[in-house]
């Protein structure tokens, strides 16, 4: 049965439904109302048998999650922005250790300056730090990746972070369907941890490795998430079958097939982007739109073969590696390395600014002419960049280029009164 | 703080104590079949005092939970001398994740034994004083102020030992650490910092807090078995001298600790909810130079000329100490009431004395005589 729900608290009754044992959370915008809901949950009893833990923070929200999850816990957080930032060595340690925790980043920028508006610099920080980045296009995914991620999680042992923009999902109202219950005990067995604390059969977990097998155990983690393609991919499947609905996997195309030019994008922005291919295919256009699932693991064979007649590859960037440029675009180039293909990194949607059909259809059009250089920026103010990059300006006036942009803008006075 | 009923002339081993008490005293190390925590095999320096710290306070953390228990160690030293690739010295389910998280991890233990309602197990989280002090003292402070079932034993040896000797926030004054030279007129380690991590989690108002040292494992043993019979979130801080970074004798580490108590610089005590209710009376008071020249990283005090006025200082430090924590007070039996382990006076306590030295100076005298009263023998 569909309702109309914010994106949050379906995630909320979904995490519920999906008998989470300990939760442990501390609150960071765009994330809160997924918390807030929980917590509600476990005191009216609703999400029965589960531990609340309001901790002090993020870095000692993974803390409880990894002691509870090593101690056979269903376990969940979520997190956004500088919390991720600060969970950020706990993360490796929960992927090290093969620990199975569910976390929703409610993706967000990373300051300075200071912005709580969506984009992927938090998510794209710590890409490397394990766990298993599946990203929402809508918040019916968002729902339906949360039940999937406990189902990949404990097969395979490792941590999955489920990606959903911050407030473009996260607080958006929409019909959705909830899973019930029956539903989510059918698809989603109890938890067997693989190695769990208990005095009956004592282990000892997180012992120092040298040089000696270090190399091995890393190799072990990459062997681990090429394995992990394999289960999201019929963990998807399986979820088709049990909910008659598509959500997850790998890869999604959206006329991508046969098309010359093909965007690749990652969360909510991919309907924006269906919907401009599809304009744009009226009008004899050969274009098409793909979406990253599963950006870690990254699936580059997939990705390869499914861009395979592709000659131009535009990937739409929500992050921005400074000092390198596009970072989704890396591995892109990377999947395409036997394939002639011009890839351009566009660096769109930074801080939560709107990337619009109309600046999208701007755009591939000066791609179709092939007048996009490598690295992008859509819909950048031009005005403001160069008055601050002029040669004088930031002379007299050394400091952070916000507030030096504020003062151009008059926002705040030049001068002290 | 006495922790039997007997009193002990003979010095510095528990065999003796062992074979001279009832059962029921004796201490757990004595048992044959205790359940050695932390096995033979490990890479702890010699004479280290963590390892005879750890192994004693878990040892009797087993004990009192019919050995259902989970530790949570931070990395350092205890986590590195016990794990080494691939092996592991421990003979309980053990956990180690980071440097800072040692006590939220232990909250996640607890957390999922509440959650799968297994009450029969309890939960230790255990580092450093860098470990808990330091960096994990966030996590430290919020497992303590959420009420936590959980015991969190710090063993302090007063810096950054396993990365080198650095100076933590539990390093002395004027204390030579690698990152507090003793170069120019003002040595070491610098006054007026630092901070007490024990009263730091009496503010909490939690159920337990204790200090300890190695010098009395006896004592030890008893305010950990004293703290699994309680609930909540529990703090013991064990003083462990560490040879190496202190550069001292590695025989000398049990004297060493017992002089850190007897000096005053080392208060040791326990408190309840808060509130101090019992101090270990200091038996022959010495002055804190006897403490500081048996150790290397105080040796810029006394070579040469010396520093009598640093000296001075430290030894005011040890004097606030006697005074604030009443550590020559004579006992006044009836605060003590419930304290266990057949206490009344502290005096007669003794988990060895440190080399044979007479018991017949004045003041021990007094207090001695003072015990033995309230005994009425």
């Amino acid at each position: 049965m569909r309702r109309q729900l914010e994106g949050s608290q379906a995630v909320a009754q979904t995490v519920a439904r999906c008998r989470p044992q300990v939760v442990s959370a501390y609150p960071i915008t765009p994330q809160t109302h997924i918390v807030e809901g929980i917590s509600r949950l476990v005191r009216t009893g609703e999400l029965n048998g589960c531990e609340f833990v309001n901790v002090e923070s993020e870095f000692a929200a993974c803390s409880v999650a990894i002691g509870a999850s090593a101690t056979g816990a269903r376990t969940y957080t979520a997190t956004a922005s500088q919390g991720l930032l600060y969970m950020a060595e706990a993360l490796f340690n929960a992927s090290g250790l093969g620990l199975p925790i569910v976390m929703t980043v409610a993706n967000r920028a990373v300051g300075a300056p200071i912005n709580i508006w969506n984009d992927h610099s938090d998510a794209m920080a710590l890409r490397d730090c394990g766990w298993i980045q599946l990203y929402a296009a809508d918040n019916q995914e968002a729902v339906d990746l949360h039940v999937q991620a406990y189902r990949i999680a404990e097969q395979l042992s490792l941590p999955v972070m489920v990606c959903m923009d911050g407030f473009v999902l996260t607080h958006a109202f929409e019909p959705l369907e909830v899973p019930t219950q029956e539903q989510i005990d059918e698809f989603l067995p109890a938890f067997e941890p693989r190695q769990v604390l208990d005095p009956d059969e004592p282990m000892t977990i997180g012992a120092m490795v040298g040089p000696e097998a270090f190399t091995e155990v890393r190799y072990l983690a990459y062997a681990k998430h090429i394995q992990a393609l394999d289960t999201i991919t019929r963990v998807a499947e399986d979820f088709r079958e049990h909910f008659g609905r598509s959500s997850g996997g790998l890869l999604e195309s959206h006329r991508s097939t046969d098309a010359e030019t093909v965007v690749v994008a990652l969360g909510s922005v991919f309907g924006t982007v269906a919907q401009v291919v599809d304009e744009l295919r009226e009008q004899g256009v050969s274009i098409g739109a793909l979406a990253v699932k599963s950006y870690r693991p990254f699936p580059a064979q997939e990705l390869s073969r499914a861009l395979r007649a592709a000659r131009r590859v535009v990937v739409l960037e929500r992050a921005l590696a400074v000092g390198g440029g596009g970072i989704v675009s890396a591995d892109v180039r990377t999947a395409l390395w036997r394939h002639p293909v011009d890839v351009h990194a566009v660096i769109a949607g930074l801080g939560g600014r709107a990337i619009t059909r109309r600046s999208l259809r701007a755009l591939l059009d000066r791609a179709a002419g092939g007048k996009l250089g490598e690295v992008e920026f859509l819909d950048l103010r031009r005005d403001i960049v160069e008055r601050q990059l002029e040669p004088a300006a930031g002379a007299e006036r050394p400091g952070p280029h916000a507030e030096s942009i504020l003062r151009e803008l008059g926002a705040v006075r030049a001068e002290p009164v | 703080m006495s922790r039997s009923g007997e009193r002990f002339y003979q010095t510095g081993t528990f065999a003796v104590g062992g074979r001279l008490l009832g059962e029921d005293q004796r201490a757990v190390q004595s048992d044959p079949a205790r359940s050695n925590a932390i096995t033979k095999g490990h890479r702890a320096c010699q004479g280290c005092g963590e390892a005879l710290g750890a192994r004693y306070a878990l040892d009797a953390a087993l004990r009192a939970t019919g050995g259902r228990l989970i530790a949570a160690n931070a990395t350092g030293c205890l986590e590195v001398f016990s794990t080494p690739y691939p092996e592991s010295s421990w003979q309980l389910p053990w956990i180690h994740s980071l440097f800072a998280n040692a006590p939220a991890v232990a909250s996640g233990v607890a957390a999922a034994l509440r959650a799968k309602g297994r009450e029969d197990v309890r939960v230790v989280g255990q580092g450093g004083d860098g470990g808990t002090v330091d960096i994990g003292l966030a996590c430290l402070s919020g497992m303590f102020e959420r009420g936590d079932d959980v015991l969190y034993i710090c063993y302090d040896n007063q810096g950054y030992m396993n990365t080198g000797v650095q100076r933590s926030a539990a390093t002395p004054p004027a204390a030579r650490t690698a990152t507090t030279e003793p170069l120019g007129s003002d040595p070491g380690n610098a006054f007026g910092q630092g901070k007490s991590a024990p009263l730091i989690a009496m503010a909490h108002e939690i159920p337990y807090v204790a200090t300890a040292t190695v010098a009395d494992l006896r004592d030890l043993e008893a305010k950990v078995a004293r703290a699994m019979g309680l609930h909540g979130p529990r703090y013991i801080h064990v003083l462990v001298p560490c040879p190496l970074g202190w550069g001292s004798a590695t025989a000398e580490t049990i004297l060493i600790a017992r002089l850190a108590k007897e000096s005053g610089l080392f208060p040791v005590f326990e408190a309840l909810d808060g509130r101090i209710t019992d101090v270990a009376r200091i038996r022959r008071q010495v002055p804190v130079s006897e403490y500081l020249r048996r150790q290397k990283r105080f040796a810029h005090l006394f070579d040469g000329d010396g520093r009598p006025d640093v000296v001075e200082r430290l030894q005011a430090l040890a004097d606030r100490n006697i005074e604030r924590f009443a550590l020559t007070a004579p006992a006044t039996g009836g605060e003590h009431a419930g304290t266990g382990g057949g206490d009344s006076g502290g005096a007669g306590d003794d988990g060895g004395n440190s080399s044979g030295e007479e018991r017949a100076d004045a003041g021990i005298g007094l207090l001695d005589a003072l015990a033995v009263s309230e005994r009425g023998s």
